[in-house]
């Protein structure tokens, strides 16, 4: 018994070690916000994803790619869950192009909710030359790509300033308080007001940030919701079995005159 | 042993067995004495074994959706989290699975060092052992590289270019690594051929690592051979089984919270930026089972000599067998060698802490300290110590106190805790 103890001691120790050493290696305090997809039973805000989608279809579209996602997507369980007429209409107003026909010419047409997110560029080399030469990343993973995740994202969307006296900024390069080396080449993305939300909740830079960052942390895990609902599942299951079989263990080491 | 005279009860089971005797086996395996007094550090043999086969069966699954080749390879692994049905589950089990595989691995080896099981005669489980171990390291390396991630791509091309020490052959050794003059798509489509078939090798050895161990038969906390069977062992099954059984669920229970909760944990969120020849991360640093390795690396001026001492000192845990002098296996009966484990415990954990840090000021005086002391315990306190080292009464059974009065061993490790 005492050596259970010790162990399952052991066990627990190691997490809080791994996740401690792991964690807090970036200490810059970066702004966060109550996410409603953090924690063991974490799910998205259904209306901060729809909203989400909207900030990012037009604000950051016109510059983010988004390549792995699918306008059908928009309307998978534990996505934004657009109704699929909303989705093919989402998709409708977009251009793609097909082909080759039986004439072997190829064509545009309206794109279907199988289509992936049409993109801004044609390529990394167009989209760095109209950026400044900055690249702007594809941000269907981009939560998961960046030390600090949703916090990240949403720091840097609201860190910019004024940068401090002294300091000289090139021509195209903001200050932003949150990345790295305080330069970056986009400029400040979300002013107060700059959509207007279906839903009718007031479009601050704060609210549009805290729905885009959501949005953003869905499509780099769209299955979120299922992995938190499998795992309480699994490890309920887990905790039962293992009682039962720590009892007929006992019961099995009974007779012999050991201790286990 | 028992089992030879074993006769299956069917007609049809003896004409089986009179021809391939895999019914004997299993009952080999069923009455196979244990000892008794096996405490959960033991349990981790089965635990390796079902991580193994998780890997090996989550990995040929996702080899089916996975695509080795440089402009597809990101996108097929995107493809596995999105649109493969629970295709995320599987991904996390294999990548978080590698990291549980290590977990139990070093529990494992460090048991083994506790309680002496290298020595006579398992020198021959524990060589093999380290084998598995080295090809595990390799097999996870290789791995690690297939997402094609920024992490992927710059870990690849630091370790690989390692080999550019070797004095004169250098260079092309790295160019014949690479299949070309950089880590590239030959590079990726090799690893995963590798990737995909050193599993099996570890699979055969850990086959042999079980039938070695079923010479001798298992050692135990006190060190002691034993007679078998007596009143000192039990059957393997069910005694064992069962008690395997219960610390896998509980190992499996920290496995389900990485997975379904934090499954990017212990990687690296550059590995989810697609792989750019053209941009190198701000710090390069291999998964955290590697990190104690890396920082023996990196603590050495000298590329050649950092990359000989980081062989080193794996090699030198395959001869450790022949350092380590003392004839008493256990460190319950050797107070001074009890000590000197827990400091080499945390010299290898502050060597790991130290790989993960820039190789720079404090940090790397602290990783040259410990690499120092990693050597020095082996190749010097291990062999003068197990001359000298005053040990403590040895009992000659499990059941049996060392004297008539004195308390038996169970009791011993209660009072020093």
């Amino acid at each position: 018994m005492k050596n259970l103890i010790k162990l399952i001691y052991f066990i627990f120790l190691s997490i809080i070690l791994f996740s401690q050493c792991l964690l807090a290696e970036d200490k810059k305090q970066l702004l966060t916000n109550n996410w409603s997809f953090k924690g063991y039973f974490g799910k998205f805000d259904r209306s901060a994803l729809q909203r989400g989608y909207q900030v990012y279809a037009e604000v950051c579209a016109s510059c983010h790619s988004m390549k792995y996602l699918s306008y059908r997507n928009l309307a998978e369980k534990g996505g934004p869950e657009f109704s699929k007429d909303q989705a093919k209409a989402i998709a409708s107003n977009f251009e793609v192009t097909d082909g080759p026909n039986d004439d072997g010419d190829m064509f545009t047409r309206q794109a279907k909710l199988s289509d992936k997110f049409v993109q801004p560029y044609r390529n990394d080399k167009e989209a760095i030359a109209s950026n400044g030469g900055a690249y702007p990343p594809d941000m269907s993973v981009l939560v998961k790509a960046r030390k600090g995740g949703a916090d990240y994202i949403y720091s840097v969307l609201l860190g910019y300033e004024d940068p401090p006296s002294g300091t000289t900024l090139d021509d195209g390069v903001y200050y932003n308080k949150f990345i790295y080396g305080n330069n970056i080449k986009m400029p400040k993305p979300l002013m107060d007001g700059q959509v207007e939300y279906n839903d009718g909740t007031e479009a601050t830079e704060e609210q549009m940030a805290k729905d885009v960052v959501t949005f953003l942390a869905w499509s780099a895990e769209p299955h979120l919701e299922a992995r938190h609902k499998i795992g309480f599942r699994a490890i309920i299951y887990l905790i039962i079995i293992t009682i039962l079989v720590y009892f007929s263990m006992k019961k099995i080491w009974s007779r012999v005159e050991s201790e286990i | 042993m028992s089992d030879h005279n074993y006769v299956p009860s069917s007609k049809l089971g003896k004409w089986f067995n009179d021809r391939l005797p895999l019914l004997s086996l299993s009952a080999h395996l069923r009455e196979y004495p244990t000892p008794k007094n096996l405490n959960y550090w033991w349990t981790f043999g089965g635990i390796l074994t079902f991580c193994l086969i998780t890997q090996i069966i989550t990995g040929i699954i996702l080899g089916m959706h996975y695509v080795a080749h440089v402009d597809f390879a990101f996108d097929s692994v995107e493809h596995i989290m999105r649109d493969v049905n629970y295709g995320w589950l599987i991904r996390y089990v294999h990548a978080n699975g590698a990291s549980m595989f290590f977990l139990a691995v070093y529990i494992h080896i460090f048991r083994a060092l506790y309680y002496g099981s290298y020595k006579s005669p398992r020198e021959i489980i524990w060589i093999i052992g380290m084998i598995i171990y080295l090809l595990m390291m390799m097999t996870a390396f290789m791995g690690y590289v297939l997402p094609w991630g920024q992490m992927s791509f710059w870990g690849a091309t630091v370790i690989t270019s390692l080999f550019s020490a070797i004095p004169m052959f250098g260079e092309s050794v790295t160019n014949w690594l690479w299949g070309g003059f950089a880590v590239g798509n030959p590079t990726l489509t090799r690893f995963f051929s590798l990737h995909y078939l050193l599993p099996f090798l570890i699979l055969g050895l850990v086959i042999l690592h079980i039938w070695a161990l079923h010479v001798p038969g298992n050692n135990n906390p006190i060190g002691i051979e034993l007679k078998k069977p007596s009143k000192d062992t039990v059957p393997f099954h069910p005694y064992i089984v069962i008690k395997d059984l219960f610390a896998l669920l509980l190992f499996l229970i920290v496995f389900a919270f990485f997975v379904f909760y934090s499954p990017n944990i212990l990687g690296h969120s550059d590995n989810y930026i697609e792989a750019n020849p053209m941009i190198t991360p701000a710090h390069i640093v291999p998964e955290w089972y590697l990190l104690p390795f890396y920082a023996i690396l990196r603590s050495v001026p000298d590329k050649l000599l950092g990359v000989v001492a980081m062989f080193a000192s794996i090699f030198i845990l395959v001869i450790l067998p022949w350092l380590d002098t003392s004839k008493i296996r256990s460190a319950i009966f050797r107070p001074i060698y009890k000590q000197l484990y827990w400091i080499l415990v945390l010299d290898v954990i502050i060597l790991g802490y130290m790989g993960a840090m820039p190789a720079e000021g404090t940090y790397l005086l602290i990783a040259r300290l410990a690499t120092t002391y990693y050597f020095v315990h082996f190749l010097i306190i291990l062999p003068i110590l197990g001359k000298k080292e005053k040990t403590l009464p040895v009992p000659p059974s499990i059941t049996e106190p060392v004297l008539a009065d004195a308390p038996n061993p169970q009791m011993f490790k209660k009072q020093e805790e």
